[in-house]
Parts: C-alpha cells; sequence; structure tokens
C-alpha cells in the first residue's frame, strides 16, 4: 500500500516506514509489496490470519530474513537491518510468543545477558537504575533478584520487554503477548504499552483477539495472503465484524447451535480427587450427555490441565469414581481411554499433542499406530498411514507441504487441525478439547468450533476447557467453573451470565459472600 | 553484496542424508591433511595408502569386512539405544558381556557340537541385554543418569573379565592370561578366504533386520516417538519405561552379539584386549550414520578400512597409525556440525545495497 508511506502529518519522523517489502519462499509469496508505518506514540495493531505473513514481515524487521525488495526507514532514516543486533540498535525490541529466558536465572542474569545495543555498557548497577525508570515510567514492576522460574507468565513477559526498553528499543513488536496471559495480567500489560505509548515509543501489536485489538491500539493494518488489504484508524466506529470480514475475505457466520435433547451419560465423574498434578483436584462430580457440550470456565491453574488429564487417562483418580458409557472405569490409562473412543485434545499441542521431529503423518498416526490399517501385527504399513495422513490434510484443510512435512513446521492453527483431524478419525464419543482455539486465528477458530458442533449433532460430547469466555458461550449446553481444583458451579447455559462466571472464577460463590473471600489463584 | 542465511527446511531431502556424512569425512579428511603434512608425508600419498591397501587383494578385503563385523554390532546397538534416547555409551561392557558368554558356553564339552553355535549366539546376546538393562532399569525406577551408569559398567566389565582372566578363568595350557580355546565346533565356520567368517554375514543380514525393525514395525516406530518426545508418546498411549527398557535389551543384545563374533569368529577364547575400542567406535558410527540402522553399513566399512588402511599408512609413509583415530574424531564432529543443514539450509542473495 502506498499510501502507508505518505509523509507523516506530525512534525516528528515516524519511527519506523517500510516500504515495498517482498519476499518469496520457492513459489509462495510471502510478502507482496508491504507498506507500514509506527508514529511516535502510535500502537499499531497487526492483524492477518495465519499464513498471512505478519511473521515473515517481523522477521524481515527484525533482520531474521533478507526482504527479496523494499525499503525500511528507522526515524526518517534509511536502514539496513541484516541481523537481530542490527535491529537492536537501530532501537527494535521484539518479544516473541515463546520467551527467552533462561529460568534457573534471576532477573537481573537474564536482563544482562547478550548484547548492549543502544544503552551502551550494561551491569548491574545500570540495570536497577532503569528498572527503577520502567517501574516508575510504564509500571513494569520486577524484582531482580528472582528466580526466573518462580515467576508466573506475565512476570516473565515483563522481562522480556524490560529487557527490550533496558537496550533503548523505541519501537516494540509483541507477537500475540496475550495468548498465554490470564485476563488480569492482559490488563496489566495493556497498562504499561499505553504508558510506552504516552512518552513516544512506538507498539506494534500483533493477535488474533480482535477484542484486544480494538480496546488497546489506536490503527489497525490488516494484511491477507501476504498483502496489506486494509489500514483502519481504530475510531470507536471499528468493529469486530468488519475487523474479521478483512482478515477472512468472507463473512463469518456465527456458528449454528441447534437444540437437541441431551441422552445418555457418555461420561461421569463421582466426587473424584487427583493427587498427583500440579493441582489437586477436589471432589469433582460432572456429567457429560449425548449431545452435549460442557464448557469448563476458570482461570488458568485451577485444575483445568489436570482434568483434561484425567479424562485424558494420563492422570489417576485417587478416589472417587469415573464412568465411560455406564461402565465403571478402574485402571484408567491413556491406551483404555482410547479404546472407550475419548478424543482427547490437549491445551500443549506441540510439547505433548504431537512430536515436533516426527513427520506430519507419523504424528498423525501416534496414538493409533497399532490399529489396522496403520499396522498388522506389529508391521506398519507405510502407504496406509501416508493415504490416510494425506486424506485427512485435505478433508480438514492443513496447510503444510505435505505428510512428509515435519510436524514442527506447521502453524498452530494448522497443527490444531491436525490434532482435531487425528483424534476425530477414529470417531470418539466424547471429546475432551483444551484450550482448542488458544493463539489460533478467526479462521481456523471458526473451523474447530464448526467440528465441535458437528460433533455434538452426532450426539457425541464435548468437554470444552477454555479461558475465552465468549467461546464457552457461544458452545456450551452447559458451563461448569473450576477454581481451586474445584467445580464451583455447573450451570445450563439459559441461566449463566458472564458476570455470574466471572465471579465464579474468582472463587465467589455468590454475590452475597463476595467479600469474605480472596481470590487465591488469579495470578497464577 | 552477497548474504548468507540459515532457513529453516519443512522437510529434509533424501540425497542430503546420503550426501551428509559423505561430506563430513571429506570435511575430516581436508582437516585432518593438516596433520599429515605436520608428519612430513605427501597428503594424497598418505590417504591413497590409508584407503586402497585395503583393496589390493582379496586378502585384505576379508580382513576389512571381519574388521567391520563388531563396528557394525556396536554402531546398531548404539543407533538403536540413542533412537530411544537411551544414551547407552557401554557397547564395549556389554561386547565383553557377550565375549564372555560365548566363550562358556564355547568350551563347554558336555553340549553336543552342533548346539554350541546356536547356544553361543543366543547367550552372548543375552549376556549383552542383561547388562545393558541394568543402567535402563536404574534409569526408569530411580532416575540415575545412564550416560555415567553405562559407561562406568564398561570399566566393570574389563576389569572383572580381567581378574577373572588372571584367575580362576585363566587358560591351564598356556598360562596366559586368556580364557581356554573354544571347541572347535564352537568356532563360526569359515565362509570364503581364511579369515571371513559365519558371523560376517551374521551381522550384515541383522543389520537389514534392524533397518526393518526400526522402519517398519510398530515396536520401531514406539522407540522412535519415545525418543523423540517422551511426554507425547506417554499421552498417546505408549509405555515410555517399557519401550526404553526394549530398547537397552535389543542395543544390549547387539552389543554383546559383536562379542560371540570376535570370540567364535577371530579370537576362539576371551582376552582383555579383545574389543580395542569397538564399543566407542559404535557412536561415532551410529551418530555418522544418522542413526540409521542402513547408514551403519557404510560407516562400520569406513571405519574399518582407514582401522586396517592405517598400518600400511604408517609402514610406508611414516604418518603415525593414530591419525585414524584423529579422522575418526574429526569426522565425528564435521557430522554433528553438518547435521545443521537438515534442519536449514544455507541462502545465499545477493543485494543491492539499499536496493
Amino acid at each position: 500500500m502506498s499510501d502507508a508511506a505518505t509523509t507523516p502529518p506530525d512534525q516528528q519522523p515516524p519511527l519506523l516506514v517500510m516500504r515495498g517489502i517482498c519476499k518469496s519462499f520457492g513459489a509462495v509469496h510471502a510478502c507482496r509489496d508491504i507498506g507500514l508505518r509506527v508514529g511516535q506514540g502510535d500502537i499499531l495493531g497487526l492483524l492477518g490470519e495465519n499464513g498471512a505473513g505478519k511473521t515473515t514481515l517481523m522477521n524481515i524487521l527484525f533482520g531474521t530474513y533478507a526482504a527479496d525488495a523494499g525499503t525500511i526507514e528507522i526515524a526518517g532514516r534509511p536502514a539496513e537491518i541484516r541481523t537481530s543486533a542490527d535491529a537492536l540498535a537501530l532501537g527494535i525490541g521484539m518479544v516473541h510468543q515463546h520467551f527467552h529466558l533462561v529460568p534457573k536465572h534471576s532477573v537481573m542474569e537474564n536482563l544482562l545477558v547478550g548484547r548492549p545495543g543502544r544503552s551502551g555498557k550494561l551491569n548491574e548497577r545500570t540495570v536497577i537504575e532503569r528498572l527503577d525508570e520502567l517501574r516508575r515510567d510504564f509500571h513494569l514492576d520486577l524484582n531482580p533478584r528472582a528466580l526466573v522460574s518462580s515467576l508466573s507468565i506475565g512476570e516473565q513477559q515483563r522481562i522480556e520487554i524490560a529487557k527490550a526498553l533496558i537496550r533503548g528499543a523505541r519501537l516494540l513488536v509483541l507477537d500475540e503477548p496475550t495468548a498465554t496471559l490470564t485476563p488480569r495480567e492482559a490488563q496489566g500489560l495493556f497498562r504499561a504499552l499505553r504508558a510506552m505509548a504516552a512518552r513516544g515509543l512506538g507498539v506494534i501489536f500483533i493477535s488474533h483477539k480482535l477484542g484486544e485489538v480494538l480496546e488497546l491500539t489506536n490503527r489497525v493494518t490488516i494484511m491477507r495472503h501476504g498483502q496489506v488489504v486494509a489500514e483502519r484508524m481504530n475510531d470507536g466506529l471499528l468493529g469486530k465484524v468488519e475487523l474479521a470480514r478483512l482478515m477472512c475475505g468472507r463473512e463469518l457466520s456465527p456458528p449454528e447451535k441447534p437444540f437437541l435433547a441431551p441422552g445418555a451419560d457418555l461420561l461421569r465423574l463421582e466426587q473424584v480427587s487427583t493427587a498427583a498434578g500440579q493441582v489437586n483436584l477436589r471432589d469433582i462430580s460432572l456429567a457429560i450427555r449425548a449431545g452435549e457440550i460442557v464448557g469448563i470456565a476458570g482461570v488458568s491453574g485451577n485444575g483445568q490441565r489436570e482434568l483434561a488429564d484425567l479424562v485424558g487417562g494420563v492422570l489417576p483418580a485417587s478416589t472417587g469414581q469415573l464412568s465411560v458409557g455406564g461402565a465403571i472405569v478402574r485402571e484408567a490409562s491413556a491406551r483404555l481411554m482410547q479404546n472407550l473412543r475419548i478424543g482427547r485434545v490437549p491445551e500443549d499441542r506441540l510439547a505433548v499433542g504431537m512430536i515436533s521431529s516426527l513427520s506430519l503423518a507419523d504424528s498423525m498416526v501416534l496414538p493409533w499406530i497399532e490399529r489396522a490399517p496403520f499396522s498388522r501385527r506389529g508391521v506398519i504399513d507405510r502407504a496406509a498411514i501416508r493415504r490416510f495422513a494425506a486424506r485427512q490434510i485435505k478433508d480438514f484443510d492443513i496447510r503444510t507441504s505435505g505428510p512428509e512435512a515435519r510436524t514442527g513446521t506447521l502453524s498452530g492453527g494448522n497443527l490444531q487441525k491436525a490434532l482435531l483431524a487425528r483424534e476425530l478419525a477414529m470417531d470418539p464419543i466424547l471429546l475432551v478439547a483444551a484450550q482448542p482455539t488458544r493463539g489460533i486465528d478467526i479462521g481456523a477458530s471458526e473451523f474447530v468450533h464448526r467440528q465441535l458442533l458437528d460433533l455434538r449433532a452426532r450426539g457425541g460430547g464435548v468437554l470444552l476447557i477454555s479461558e475465552d469466555l465468549e467461546e464457552l458461550f457461544a458452545l456450551s449446553d452447559r458451563i461448569a467453573v473450576m477454581y481451586d481444583g474445584r467445580l464451583m458451579a455447573d450451570l445450563p447455559i439459559a441461566e449463566a451470565s458472564v458476570e455470574r462466571i466471572g465471579l465464579l472464577m474468582a472463587g465467589i460463590e455468590d454475590g452475597s459472600s463476595a467479600l469474605a473471600r480472596q481470590p487465591a489463584h488469579v495470578e497464577r | 553484496m552477497i548474504r548468507l542465511r540459515l532457513e529453516r527446511r519443512e522437510s529434509t531431502p533424501a540425497w542430503l542424508q546420503i550426501a551428509l556424512p559423505i561430506l563430513a569425512v571429506l570435511a575430516a579428511l581436508i582437516l585432518c591433511s593438516f596433520l599429515v603434512s605436520l608428519a612430513g608425508a605427501p597428503v594424497l600419498g598418505a590417504y591413497g595408502e590409508l584407503f586402497l591397501s585395503t583393496f589390493q587383494t582379496p586378502y585384505d578385503v576379508q580382513d576389512t569386512l571381519v574388521k567391520a563385523s563388531p563396528l557394525l554390532w556396536t554402531g546398531l546397538a548404539v543407533a538403536v539405544a540413542f533412537r530411544a534416547k537411551f544414551w547407552n555409551i557401554g557397547a564395549e561392557g556389554q561386547l565383553m558381556a557377550g565375549a564372555m558368554a560365548a566363550g562358556y558356553i564355547g568350551e563347554r564339552t558336555f553340549l553336543p557340537g552342533v548346539t554350541l553355535i546356536p547356544l553361543m549366539i543366543i547367550g552372548a546376546a543375552l549376556a549383552g541385554a542383561a547388562w545393558a538393562v541394568i543402567p535402563a532399569l536404574l534409569k526408569v525406577k530411580l532416575k540415575v543418569d545412564d550416560v555415567v551408569t553405562t559407561l562406568l559398567f564398561n570399566s566393570i566389565m574389563l576389569y572383572g573379565v580381567m581378574a577373572l582372566l588372571e584367575g580362576p578363568w585363566k587358560d591351564p595350557k598356556t598360562g596366559y592370561p586368556n580364557s581356554p580355546v573354544i571347541e572347535t565346533a564352537a568356532q563360526f565356520p569359515i565362509l570364503a578366504g581364511d579369515t571371513l567368517h559365519l558371523g560376517v554375514l551374521i551381522s550384515f543380514i541383522v543389520a537389514l533386520l534392524v533397518w526393518w525393525l526400526m522402519d517398519r514395525t510398530t515396536l520401531g516406530f514406539s522407540i522412535k516417538a519415545v525418543g523423540a518426545n517422551a511426554r507425547a508418546a506417554a499421552y498417546a498411549g505408549f509405555s515410555v519405561n517399557r519401550v526404553l527398557i526394549t530398547a537397552a535389551l535389543i542395543s544390549g543384545g547387539l552389543a554383546g552379539l559383536a562379542g560371540a563374533g570376535e570370540v567364535a569368529g577371530v579370537r576362539y577364547q576371551v582376552t582383555s584386549d579383545l574389543s580395542s575400542g569397538y564399543g566407542y567406535a559404535g557412536i561415532v558410527i551410529a551418530t555418522l550414520a544418522d542413526l540409521n540402522p542402513l547408514g551403519v553399513i557404510p560407516a562400520a566399512l569406513f571405519f574399518a578400512i582407514i582401522m586396517n588402511g592405517a598400518d600400511a599408512m604408517s609402514r610406508d609413509t611414516g604418518v603415525p597409525v593414530y591419525l585414524a583415530n584423529v579422522i575418526q574424531g574429526v569426522a565425528l564432529l564435521t557430522m554433528v556440525a553438518g547435521r545443521l543443514f537438515t534442519l536449514y539450509r544455507l541462502r545465499i542473495t545477493r543485494q543491492v545495497a539499499h536496493g
């Protein structure tokens, strides 16, 4: 887009102007003639589906890739960015979705590691001085003596931001910064970013969460298929529907959820407790019936992961009773739950769901390898595995170079589709879906939602664990809330409201006793 | 301006998997040519001796194959163990355990002659497997580091064997610290020439079988899955501990068979210098083969060639035989470094400044 590069109205030169950026990988045009501008005090939302070219563009800005064509100007001067050290020296800081921290070292040590950037020499004294400034100016509170491993995700992210700012960053790029934050931590981040913008810094905020983009940014650039398709001022008139339409290139219709009379119990938990996970489940009673989606709300770390692991057969129950389809399960194991046709989509797609170094085809048959047609009497049929993977790739529209692609090279949304394709292939009666749309784009999320609703329509059940209340309200027939390892409530969707669920998530049973209890796990 | 960059590959092309070890070896030879010239010998002449002397007569070729056989066994043993991330540094000790079993069975006069060879093979495999499974159990049950235990188990085995050979198991006929010579019926038949024994043939056939096991069976799949990501494998329903123990058993069994081959095919008795580092060489061979059992075959042959060729080279050019060990070590480093290119590709881009 050429109008991005026209002379800015303000006096100061813009922090960043990118013009005509092109980059292709083989025959794929990842970026085509991209223009981007970030002025002082701008918080620019960069939107686009997976594969739209956002990450490639940011990698070019940070010197990871070389652009095939195009120019970059930093503060009015042409810049050549060949390495991340160049980017740092020019005042560009990047906060990746996955942090680059040494967990066993202190905050101070992590801040000192690496090139000094524009800051000149870094030592303990200068770092402490700057941390004081960051606390004062941007509300970025960090204890330099704390060990990184003892900190929450939100605090670790603060270290990454501090690392960039201490090195003199004037332009901060954040890639999906709220994907793993609790709502409260996200608000803290937004406050810091607004304070930075108020002091003339620039922010590029990459996110799939349209609500957050509308809340935080003042301008939005939307990319699709490697091109900028729209630029908008966030002037209060911009809405989610329009943003979603621009990102996907089509109207998104909210998923339809026809009324279904629930059938027999598929899964029943009675007074189940666990003792082996990070959070102990306490006296969980829950039933999921045929044709029902049961949503589990809660702030991360209140036992949702343990609940998914319990039903998935990898976390043993210490007391209580679990039954599937009316039959009591005594010695639960991953294999047994698979054989009872419980599909499992874990929240950690790459570390638990699939194996990044294996081919996609192998990852897609990982739990099923011992079944025909993938193997017979212990002998694998490679052709059958390939055929299966190729078919699922086609049916689920998984974007990859093919079944032999290394699993780890797939994007989050495509990994999630592959995982879902794998679990749905064996025709489960019940699917445990943990954070199924976390960090993936709108188009892929919509696809995932449709699959869950299709399973429900076929008479299957879904245990949907999510931190996205919008998703829970759109899909669930009933919503239960987890707090500190217990199920707080189990409400039909008609009786649930965002306010009530929000209070329950903080451990408050009803309005009257709100003052009696303090939420203990919100910051986790 | 020319810029070099690494970009991530979606998958590794097959030609690269074959070319990489060859290039790694060539790079190692180029690096080591410095040492050759330091020894005052012509580089090409010395390398010519190193590689070609082992092809001069049919006897040389036989010797190379016989030498390659134990390297093949230990290379396969390490390849299987490392795939499961069971860090078996103990093929050396497992080889000795197998050699002891073979040597002991081979001198049992009360056993019918025809049963000796099969029993020695089975016994050696079981002994090697047993010696490997102890560290594996320690790892699984008590989380004891397998690198340390497998390595130290080598010393326990070696000095244990030496104590036996100096004492109760000393050959009464000669008085040397060697075990008694095995029965004639226990000696592997010579298939061709005067050294090429049955064990060599078996080792090459087993290499194909191990490839099939790792690539085409659910057991091999589970070993690869557990090694690549134990948490994901457990979530998918594999019993991680059982897979690790199985991999250790297979690995130890393969290493034990190297011992059987040396006792029944070469030495006809157990000696403390039986192995001369085959177990450790197996680690380098498996790495050079990128843990692929088929790749272990050329890697073991390459090692056998330079180990045998080093003597001829030293005789004719005065370059010390230890050059062969240096080449092995450097080839390990160049291979490990070169593995980067299976995950990334080097892109060379030309750019006009400010273009």
